[in-house]
């Protein structure tokens, strides 16, 4: 306890702390709008095609900077959704065959960029590795505020959006016919998932990320119909789970930050699927219960009513 | 003398890899043997923790029963109401964050690395040789690979017409009484055992991709299942030939090459192949036109 309290005053690990933080906020509140939209495995293969992209902007500049690695990863985001489409459209694979071959083939291409790197005479390449389970501790006072800027971009975007990402999740169909540009927010929408996802990878590595995607949406699920609120409450989600893997990981030595993040969203996605209310396993059992109970005291009354009705003939 | 065990173990992963790669594709679950190939993660760990040693039965048990555990979570979320695809995204990561947990805790302990579970050590394969009575057998991964490609082979020759129809019709299969969920399982359960045992030659990640994309690039070239699963192995075989090559001529990842060479492969399938190429097919417009 005391060692975490002594990191919670470290002025760097409060700046990693709150990077770490925002990050599971902002993806959080992006998972929600690429969980209804079905995309949820989008967010993993994008993250595996950013490690070429990134590869290359460090091969191509030899600088380590979360800003270029952006742009490289970025770009790289792009031609996966890219190809994606095109393969299914083009032939008769279907969507999880193309993006399972975009996924690996793109993360192999990364891995031997990665192993190109460390075996070429590219200095200052340590820790481009960490990129593959994240490590928040090795990130650097810029990289932090970079990353945090990034991250409460994301949220203002959404909440400006929030209007028109909402009705493209639920009825992209509706959302042509009153005229709003429905390809072009949905292009968006996708930027926004690559950008969460590249600034995620330095705190989650490119393997992991997709869950600060997925899990704390489908956690935020479990417990409300609306959207605001689920949002919301998947954004804390994220924002719990980001802030408990960096302390956690930062107390243990050699402990990546990814997994750990991982598994503190995973235990909120299980408190949330036993004790949500209505869709929870706990509620979904106490309903069945009483709905029982009300019905063989239904049944009770009816057979003594059947009763009464005997003795009066 | 090490080329020839590299090489074959790698045509021994892609042979395993290619035939049940096909019926992934043909049954649309393609990401589901993503997740089971990152999924078995914490049962290689906890075998390797129990039983100290890289190739036991123990780790194959291991790893079949979280590939099973993997399906029926996935089977179970998606029948309490949550997408098939955030179901998978969940219950694989939350496995391998077990998995790479595990392994950053113990990692001194063991002799098992970040890097051999990502990238897979098909260069060292000749040096752990299997003595048998003081007679040199050859590296363990080969009669390890050697064995799961028997049973797959076994199994999938025995049940060949079940898993056909299961493939391409589930439901007259259901209809006609052949039991759909046991053959599922029967599939996941042969994908983790392909998975576990390439685990150490190609590397958990990259399994996928010799799973997929070998079988994609037979799917575009044939239209008959037979025919298909030869392709595969043969593009398999094929891609782990030339990334081999490559990796050595550019000091790289052999893994990587691998699997970049399948996609290499895969692309060629895509504009060229004969019925569904697409150059061939605008060049047929043409011709018509």
């Amino acid at each position: 306890m005391d060692k975490i309290w002594s990191m919670l005053t470290d002025p760097n690990m409060q700046w990693i702390f709150l990077g770490c933080t925002l990050l599971g906020l902002s993806s959080g509140v992006i998972g929600c709008f690429s969980y209804l939209r079905k995309q949820s495995l989008m967010g993993d293969t994008l993250a595996h095609a950013a490690l070429p992209g990134i590869c290359i902007a460090f091969m191509l500049t030899g600088i380590k900077s979360i800003g270029l690695f952006l742009v490289g990863a970025g770009l790289a985001g792009v031609v996966a959704t890219f190809g994606i489409g095109y393969i299914t459209r083009h032939s008769k694979l279907k969507q999880d065959a193309a993006m399972g071959i975009v996924l690996s083939g793109f993360f192999g291409l990364g891995i031997v960029l990665l192993t190109l790197i460390q075996h070429g005479d590219y200095g200052n390449q340590a820790g481009l590795d960490k990129f593959l389970f994240g490590q928040a501790a090795s990130m650097i006072g810029s990289d932090v505020i970079t990353m945090s800027i990034v991250c409460l971009a994301l949220i203002t975007i959404c909440t400006l959006l929030f209007k028109q990402f909402k009705i493209i999740s639920f009825d992209p169909g509706f959302a042509r016919g009153i005229g709003y540009p429905v390809a072009l927010l949905e292009q968006l929408l996708m930027l926004l998932m690559v950008v969460a996802v590249v600034a995620g990878i330095q705190a989650v590595g490119v393997v992991l990320v997709a869950a600060l995607l997925i899990t704390p949406a489908v956690s935020a699920r479990y417990w409300t119909d609306r959207l605001s609120l689920m949002v919301v409450l998947s954004g804390l989600f994220g924002a719990l789970s980001g802030g408990i893997g960096t302390l956690i990981s930062a107390s243990v030595s050699n402990l990546p930050t990814g997994p750990v993040t991982v598994l503190a969203a995973t235990l909120l996605f299980f408190v949330s699927i036993l004790f949500g209310p209505q869709r929870g396993l706990l509620a979904k059992r106490i309903a069945r219960k009483q709905v029982k109970l009300r019905y063989s005291r239904e049944m009770e009354h009816r057979i003594h009513d059947s009763k009464k009705k005997e003795a009066a003939l | 003398m090490s080329d020839f065990w590299i090489l074959l173990t790698g045509a021994l992963v892609a042979s395993c890899c290619g035939i049940l790669g096909v019926f992934l594709v043909l049954r649309k679950m393609a990401m589901i043997g993503d997740a089971i190939s990152h999924s078995v993660m914490p049962g290689i760990v906890i075998a390797f923790l129990l039983s100290g040693s890289r190739d036991s039965m123990l780790m194959m048990f291991a790893a079949l029963a979280f590939g099973l555990l993997t399906t029926f979570l996935i089977q179970m979320f998606q029948n309490s109401g949550i997408q098939a695809d955030a179901s998978i995204g969940v219950v694989f990561t939350s496995l391998f964050a077990v998995g790479v947990v595990l392994v950053s805790l113990y990692a001194r302990q063991v002799h098992l690395d970040q890097d051999a579970i990502l990238y897979g050590e098909i260069a060292y394969v000749h040096w752990n040789i299997w003595t048998l009575g003081g007679v040199n057998m050859g590296p363990k991964a080969v009669w390890l690979l050697g064995f799961t490609l028997l049973v797959i082979v076994a199994v999938i020759s025995v049940f060949y017409k079940q898993f056909k129809l299961c493939a391409f019709d589930s439901a007259l299969a259901a209809a006609i009484g052949i039991p759909v969920a046991l053959f599922h399982y029967l599939l996941m359960g042969l994908v983790s055992m392909a998975t576990v045992s390439s685990f150490e030659s190609v590397g958990a990640i990259l399994v996928v991709g010799l799973l997929i994309i070998p079988a994609s690039t037979a799917y575009l070239l044939t239209d008959r299942l037979g025919v298909m699963i030869v392709l595969s192995v043969a593009v398999g075989v094929a891609s782990t030939f030339i990334g081999y090559g490559a990796a050595v001529m550019l000091d790289a990842s052999i893994a990587g090459c691998m699997v970049c060479a399948a996609s290499v492969l895969f692309i060629v399938a895509f504009l060229f192949s004969p019925s569904q190429g697409i150059v061939i097919k605008k060049l047929r417009l043409r011709q018509l036109a």
